[in-house]
Formats: structure tokens, C-alpha cells, sequence
């Protein structure tokens, strides 16, 4: 027996050879830690969701309109965004029918409403309209543009609705967008319930449809 | 066999250097202290404690991290329940649990803040709360005429006095290289027997264990999967390594 | 695939890259399970980083909000707690995890040459390492990370002459404040993990360029077959890459353990004091540092003995106590490497100075003028810290002598290898 390495097996022998069983338990190994760092990636993508703050913030608000005069307006804000409710005239009713042909979807097919809010004037009640006052286009807040004639924002053949002044898109007053602006649809209808005649909660489906 | 031999070895090492020091202090009382041996899978008793931490604890002390709603979904106690029972005028279920009174002016009337108890059995022992709330008695020499055996001299009147009613030391137990228990006897007064009262503290107790860390209800039951999937995957990594180790002589 | 690889290593040395720090890097055969503590510092480094990340999503570096938002982390961000404790126990592991890397360093002689300079490294990872967790600690802006570091940036205040300015310059205000918190946010989340993957990054190019040590402290590099391979060395892949899968997850259990079940370790990783937010008119009652820091705030408590000098000659010796860590190398005069084959002076030193550590770090975490340790022996806290301060310094500062001294074994030619 010499004292070297020719007698004996040393150091590495079939090095890197890859048989079944390596192929398997590497495979299994492999597998099993792609899944655990799949769940591992869980609680972190979770970790950037809403969390209970944000969601405690955006929940359903109430907003009383018993003061809210025919013709006015009031904003209140539902999860970081403006919320109108506007309490239409009849004069304001009357100008859905006249422009309908300016409309780019006079029917809200492709526009986001609830299935209440889902008919001509875009509202669960005739007179009150809900609606979210982030514009379709690029998410601008659009300006109310009540005035017509000479003191209109947008120009004297105007008859009334809402106008953005980021990139020049009209609505009507029931949020309808008018062809020919760079939004796309109308502007959305949140959820919203009627508690009482003169209290809305908005966030909330009324009872029988959620 | 060896490489076992050095595993144990490294792990003893670690292990006294953390565990040489583990032996921490639970509190500086001079009194022994009570266990409540509480439960947390027990979601009655849970329900039971918030229901006490709302009617009394919540009009001076806040919990001003924890939110109703977080509550009323960990401890399945209805959000209606929560809203109709538990809310004070003008609060939402998605809002922090404040206390009615504010800091100002409870700070007037105790000579002191009430302290926040979102985490206070994290901040005291779970034990020295348990027994904290059932050491009052009566003591004329004091503002509000209440002392604790825990907390000499605490600012906190007896807000469960409604429900214990009034009790002495009767005597003091010495047990040997020990801190002395405390025996009492119960003056009358109170709602509820002494066992019975017990109960409430412990269920009390359980629900401010619960508030500390909301997430103890579930931490155990994700950890428990954690262990099995990893231990799988250990006995699969020590074969791959033998299978790969056969090749090095 | 090999047309992508080949365009890249035509613009990046991909394949050589590789090569040369993977597949064909050849590590000795026979390392034990002291030498896994490289790559599970690596791993720490990465739970910290990554969970540090999303903790920073949510968290609020301003005194008035600060703890806040951690409860708010705890409890309102989803999995919040799950990442906090994450972070939490793996400060308190990698700790671990160092300093069993650096006892094994001690063991092997892994510090003499030619590794000098991939131990001063490692030694200034430690010390950037110490720096980012006590940075660290302030964030909560719990009790006791206020008084923690009101007590520690104080000890600049006993530099004579500039440490008054020095320290209210670190602060930025007269006591530990919000300007305090706001730029220890900064130095912990920006500057300091960028000195410390620098300095890994170096520390890992330096090994390489030097090769690993091993437990029997021979040079596998002075032995090589015909094609130029050490005969000793195993490529690092597969055979380490396995070898490490295998303890990775090994550490990991020990690590979600922790998490899962105890993630406060008994106030040792999360203090009880430090569920309370920081108020800054009335100091705890016992500020402990964490259990990382106590054998060095023990060293720095033992000094009483200097009269007037007390405060400085505390803060010295700390210093000295880290700075003598980067001396090693040079005061080690023993002919062999590996305590395999040293004498049984070197061993009981050794086993002496272990004991002093970790005594230290027991004796740090107790008030000084009790008796926990050892009480039967009726000696205060204070007075064991100051025996054990003397052998700490004396095994340093002897190192030259009892090395030179000790009757050492032939080291052979070739590593000791058995299944």
C-alpha cells in the first residue's frame, strides 16, 4: 500500500453525474421551494392592499340632503373621491331629451352604473342624480357648468351639465359624456341607497339587490 | 453521526447564548402574582371580556390602535351588535376604540393620563393585569378612596366595584424564597360572587391579551402549516444532499 | 437559452462570472456545520432588506407618529405583524448567526494569512451591523429605544473636549428628538444597507480571491491535481449549494419558529418596554440594550474603578473592546491555524473567553449592583463584569504570549475527510 492517492478512491468521483434519483429529489426540491417562496411573496403582495385604515376610510358616507335646494349641488368625498348629488329641475330633465343625438352613449351601455341607476336619466330617483366626479378620460374633476348663454364656461350654445377643464370633455345632466371629447364614457354612478327621502348613504347597494 | 454530534453542538452553543439570558424578570412587584390561565381559543370568553372592556374600561382608557371593526370580525361579535352596543355616538365601526373622555381632561381628574390599553399586557405581565384588577380596596386616605395591593397608590379608582363589591387582606401567606400571597375577604357589596367575578377579570384579561396582539388568534395556526411545509422540505434538501455528497470521497 | 447566454457574455462575463464564484470554485471538502454561517448571514441580510422594504411602506419616521404606525403595522396592514416579526427576529438571528460565524473564524484561525483583510471586512460588516440595529432600534419610538439611544449617544458626551458638541451634533437637538429619528430613518434605510451590501460584496470577492479556510487550517490551494484544481476542493455547485439548501431550511424552521410562536423571545427580541410609546420625562426603570449590544455595554458598565475617568475609561474600552476584533490577526502567534492542532493553552483560552462573552452579555442585561449571577457566591453583577472584563482584554493582549507558549500538533499535508 503506497501512501498516496492511486489506492484509494479520494476526492471527487463521477463528479456532476446526473442520475434518476438526483433528477427527481432536485426537481421535488426545486419545486417545493418555488412554492414556498410563492407563498412567501403572499403576505407581502397582501401587505400592499387597502389595509383596515384605508378601508375604514372608505366607507359608506351619509349625506343628508333635506337642504339641498332644486338646481344645487353638494360634493362630499367617497373613498378619496368627489361624490355629487345634484337635485335636478325639470328644467335640467328637459335637456336630456334635447341633445340626446350629441351623446357618444346616450343608453350607458358602456358606462359603469348600478343596474338602479341604469335607465335615460342615470339615477335610482328621478330628480336626484349620484354620481363620481372623476372624469373618464385621464381622472381630472370636472366643474359643474350650469350656466348657459353669455355666462356659460363652455360657450353660449351650451344648455347645462358638467365640464372638464384638464382636456375639454362635456357632460349633461346625467353625466352623459357628449361625442367628439376625449372621455370616453359617462361618468360613473357609485353605489348608493336612499335610507330615507332626504338621507343617502353612498357605498352601499340598496338592501333587495346586494 | 458526527455531523449530528455538530449540529447538537452549535445549537447548544446558540442556545445558551440566547437562553443563559432568557431568564427575564416578570415585574417588580412586591407581591406575588395571580395567573389567569386564560384561553384564547376561547371566543365566548373573549366576547364576554369586550363586552366588560367597552362598558367599563373604554369611558376613561382608549385602545386607540385597535379598530371596532378589526374586533367585531376577529371575535365573530356581530358589526350591528358592535354599532347598537358597543359604539359612541357619532363612531363607525371602522374606527379606532377612543375613549369618551379625553386625554386632557382624565389626566384632570386622576392627576394622570390613563394610560392606552392597546397594549398593556405587553407592556405589564399578562399577570400583573390579572391581578392588578382584582387588588382593590377600600382606602380613605386615598383621592378616590380605593388602593390596590399590585399598584400602591394607583391614580384608578375601583371601575369594577359594581360587580366585586368590597374586600380586605385578611392575611398574607409567606411561602418560602417567594413573594408573599395575599389572602382576602370579601366585605360584601357587588353583583357577583367572588368566583363569579373570577371569572369576569380572567375573561377581561383574555380579551386585553387578545387586543395586544390581535394577530396571537392566528399567528399559531399559519405558523403550525409553516413548520409542516418546511419540514418537508428539509427531509427532501438532506436527501438531496446525501445523493450529491455520495460523489465526494 | 445558449444563444442569449452567448450575446450576453459578449457584453458581460456572464459565464466567466459564474464560473469562476459558482461552478468551478472550490471550496474544501471538509467543512463542518461551523461553516454554514456565511450563507445564513446572507440570508439574514436579505430577510432584512426585503422585510425592511415593506415595513418602510408603512411606516412613519416622525416622532409624533411613529409607534402609531407601527401598531398600525401590527394591526390595520394586512400580514403587517407577520412582516414586522419577520424583521424583528431576523435583527436578533442575524446576530446570532455572526457572531457563530466569527466564533468559528476564532476556532480555525481563520483570520491569519492570507485572510487578514477578509476578516477586516467581516469585522467592519459587524460594526456597520451594530450601527444599523441600533439605528434601528430608535424607530419604534418606544420607551426603550428613546432611552436607549438617549444612553448610548450620550457616551460620545465623555470624548473630551468635542463630545458635548459631538453629541447634540448626532442628535440634532438637545435630547433624543424627531430630528434624531428622522435622520436615523435615513442612515437605517439608506446609508447603512448600502455600506453593508458593499462591504458583503467585498467580503465575498475577497474570499475568493483567498479561498475558504477550513477546520483543519490547511491550505487546499498548495496541493493541486494536474488540471490545476485543488485536491481538497469540491466545486461550491452543487455540492455546497445542496449542502447550504439543507441548512437554509433548517435555520429557517428555527427562524419561523421564533416568529410564529415567539416572537418577543422573552423580551429579549422585543422588549416590554418597548410595546409603550417613548415618554420622554421618565426613564424606565432598567434600560437594557438589546441582548446583541450587552457584552459590550457590560464591558462599558464595568468601568467604575477610574474615579473621575470612569465615563471615559468606559467608553474607551468599549472601543478597544470592538478595535481589538480587527487586531487579530496580528496577535495570533501561533505556527498553526486550526485550534484542531493547537495546544491546550490556546483551547482553554478559548473556553475562557467564550464564557467571558457570553457571561457579559448575561451581566448586560441585569441591573450592576444585583446578584443574579452566581448569587450563591454573594458577588454583585457589577464586580463579575469586572472579572470578566479582565479576561476578555487579557485574551486579546496575551494572544502573542500563550500562542507563542503552547505546544502545538504537525498539521499534515491534506485535509481530513471522512463520510
Amino acid at each position: 500500500m503506497s501512501n498516496d492517492t492511486n489506492t484509494k478512491r479520494e476526492g471527487l468521483v463521477n463528479p456532476g453525474q446526473d442520475t434518476p434519483r438526483r433528477r427527481f429529489l432536485r426537481r421535488l426540491g426545486l419545486g417545493m421551494g418555488a412554492v414556498g417562496g410563492a407563498a412567501t411573496a403572499v403576505p407581502f403582495v397582501a401587505s400592499m392592499t387597502p389595509s383596515a385604515r384605508a378601508k375604514a376610510a372608505g366607507a359608506p358616507v351619509e349625506i343628508d340632503i333635506s337642504e339641498l335646494q332644486p338646481g344645487e349641488m353638494t360634493t362630499v368625498a367617497w373613498r378619496g373621491k368627489p361624490v355629487w348629488v345634484l337635485r335636478r329641475t325639470p328644467e335640467m330633465l328637459a335637456t336630456l331629451k334635447k341633445i340626446e343625438g350629441e351623446i357618444s352613449d346616450p343608453a350607458s351601455e358602456k358606462s359603469i352604473q348600478p343596474q338602479y341607476a341604469s335607465n335615460e336619466l342615470r339615477s335610482a330617483r328621478e330628480d336626484i342624480l349620484v354620481l363620481e366626479g372623476v372624469c373618464t378620460h385621464l381622472g381630472c374633476a370636472p366643474i359643474t357648468a350650469f350656466d348657459t348663454g353669455e355666462e356659460s364656461v363652455v360657450d353660449k350654445d351650451w344648455i347645462g351639465g358638467f365640464f372638464c377643464p384638464c382636456h375639454g370633455s362635456k357632460f349633461d345632466f346625467a353625466g352623459r359624456v357628449y361625442k367628439g371629447v376625449p372621455a370616453p364614457t359617462n361618468l360613473p354612478v357609485p353605489p348608493h341607497r336612499f335610507v330615507t327621502d332626504n338621507l343617502i348613504i353612498v357605498g352601499e347597494d340598496p338592501e333587495e339587490s346586494a | 453521526m458526527k455531523t449530528m454530534k455538530q449540529i447538537l453542538g452549535v445549537l447548544l452553543g446558540a442556545g445558551l447564548m440566547v437562553g443563559a439570558t432568557a431568564a427575564m424578570a416578570a415585574g417588580d412587584t412586591k407581591i406575588h402574582l395571580d395567573s389567569p390561565n386564560i384561553n384564547m381559543t376561547d371566543r365566548n370568553s373573549l366576547q364576554r371580556g369586550a363586552k366588560t372592556f367597552v362598558n367599563y374600561c373604554l369611558s376613561c382608557h382608549s385602545a386607540s390602535y385597535m379598530r371596532y371593526e378589526h374586533m367585531s370580525r376577529d371575535l365573530g361579535i356581530d358589526p350591528d351588535v358592535v354599532k347598537k352596543n358597543m359604539l359612541f355616538a357619532g363612531d363607525k365601526i371602522g374606527d379606532l376604540m377612543k375613549a369618551s373622555m379625553s386625554a386632557k381632561d382624565a389626566a384632570k381628574f386622576f392627576g394622570a393620563p390613563p394610560p392606552d390599553l392597546s397594549t398593556i399586557t405587553r407592556v405589564k405581565s399578562v399577570d400583573y393585569v390579572y391581578s392588578f384588577l382584582k387588588s382593590f380596596y377600600p382606602d380613605p386616605t386615598t383621592p378616590t378612596g380605593w388602593n390596590n395591593t399590585v399598584f400602591e397608590k394607583t391614580a384608578m379608582p375601583h371601575v369594577l366595584f359594581p360587580l366585586q363589591g368590597e374586600q380586605k387582606v385578611s392575611a398574607k401567606a409567606e411561602t418560602e424564597g417567594d413573594k408573599p400571597h395575599l389572602v382576602y375577604e370579601h366585605l360584601g357589596g357587588g353583583s357577583q360572587s367572588p368566583e363569579e367575578f373570577e371569572g369576569t377579570v380572567r375573561d377581561l384579561v383574555n380579551f386585553l391579551v387578545y387586543l395586544g396582539e390581535p394577530a396571537k388568534l392566528y399567528r399559531y395556526k399559519i405558523g403550525f402549516w409553516v413548520m409542516v411545509f418546511l419540514g418537508f422540505l428539509l427531509v427532501i434538501t438532506w436527501f438531496l444532499k446525501k445523493e450529491y455528497w455520495r460523489d465526494v470521497h | 437559452m445558449s444563444k442569449v447566454v452567448g450575446w450576453i457574455d459578449e457584453r458581460f462575463p456572464l459565464t466567466k462570472v459564474l464560473k469562476e464564484h459558482v461552478t468551478e470554485y472550490y471550496a474544501p471538502k471538509n467543512f463542518n456545520i461551523w461553516y454554514i454561517f456565511g450563507a445564513l448571514a446572507l440570508l439574514c441580510l436579505v430577510n432584512q432588506i426585503l422585510t425592511g422594504i415593506f415595513l418602510t411602506m408603512h411606516y412613519k419616521p416622525d416622532a409624533a407618529s411613529a409607534f402609531a404606525s407601527v401598531e398600525y403595522i401590527m394591526r390595520d396592514v394586512p400580514f403587517g405583524w407577520l412582516i414586522r416579526y419577520m424583521h424583528s427576529t431576523g435583527a436578533s438571528l442575524f446576530f446570532v448567526v455572526i457572531y457563530l460565524h466569527m466564533f468559528r473564524g476564532l476556532m480555525y484561525g481563520s483570520y491569519r494569512s492570507p485572510r487578514e483583510l477578509l476578516w477586516i471586512i467581516g469585522c467592519l460588516i459587524y460594526l456597520m451591523l451594530m450601527a444599523e440595529a441600533f439605528m434601528g432600534y430608535l424607530l419604534p419610538w418606544g420607551d426603550m429605544s428613546y432611552w436607549g439611544a438617549q444612553v448610548i449617544i450620550s457616551l460620545f458626551g465623555a470624548i473630551p473636549f468635542i463630545g458635548e458638541g459631538l453629541s447634540e451634533w448626532i442628535r440634532g437637538d438637545f435630547v433624543v428628538s424627531d430630528a434624531t429619528l428622522n435622520r436615523f430613518f435615513a442612515f437605517h434605510v439608506i446609508l447603512l444597507p448600502l455600506i453593508l451590501a458593499g462591504l458583503v460584496y467585498v467580503h465575498i470577492v475577497a474570499l475568493h480571491k483567498v479561498g475558504s479556510n477550513n477546520p483543519d487550517g490547511i491550505e487546499i490551494k498548495a496541493n493541486k491535481n494536474s488540471a490545476g484544481t485543488p485536491r481538497d476542493g469540491i466545486p461550491f455547485h452543487p455540492y455546497y449549494t445542496v449542502k447550504d439548501s439543507f441548512f437554509a431550511v433548517a435555520f429557517l424552521m428555527i427562524f419561523f419558529a421564533i416568529v410564529f410562536f415567539l416572537p418577543e423571545m422573552g423580551g429579549l427580541f422585543l422588549e416590554k418596554d418597548n410595546f409603550a410609546p417613548a415618554n420622554i420625562l421618565k426613564t424606565p426603570p432598567d434600560i437594557v440594550p438589546l441582548w446583541y449590544f450587552t457584552p459590550f455595554y457590560s464591558i462599558l458598565r464595568a468601568v467604575t474603578f477610574l474615579g473621575d475617568y470612569s465615563k471615559l475609561g468606559g467608553v474607551l474600552s468599549m472601543g478597544a473592546a470592538i478595535f481589538l476584533l480587527f487586531a487579530l490577526p496580528w496577535l495570533d502567534r501561533s505556527p498553526v491555524k486550526s485550534i484542531r492542532y493547537r495546544g491546550g493553552l490556546y483551547k482553554a483560552a478559548l473556553v475562557i473567553f467564550v464564557i467571558a462573552f457570553v457571561s457579559l452579555g448575561f451581566l448586560g442585561l441585569k441591573h450592576p449592583d444585583h446578584y443574579d449571577y452566581l448569587p450563591f457566591l454573594g458577588l454583585k453583577n457589577v464586580t463579575w463584569a469586572q472579572i470578566y472584563y479582565f479576561i476578555y482584554f487579557a485574551f486579546f493582549l496575551l494572544m502573542p504570549i500563550y500562542t507563542k507558549l503552547d505546544k502545538t500538533k504537525p498539521v499534515p499535508d491534506r485535509v481530513r475527510y471522512s463520510h
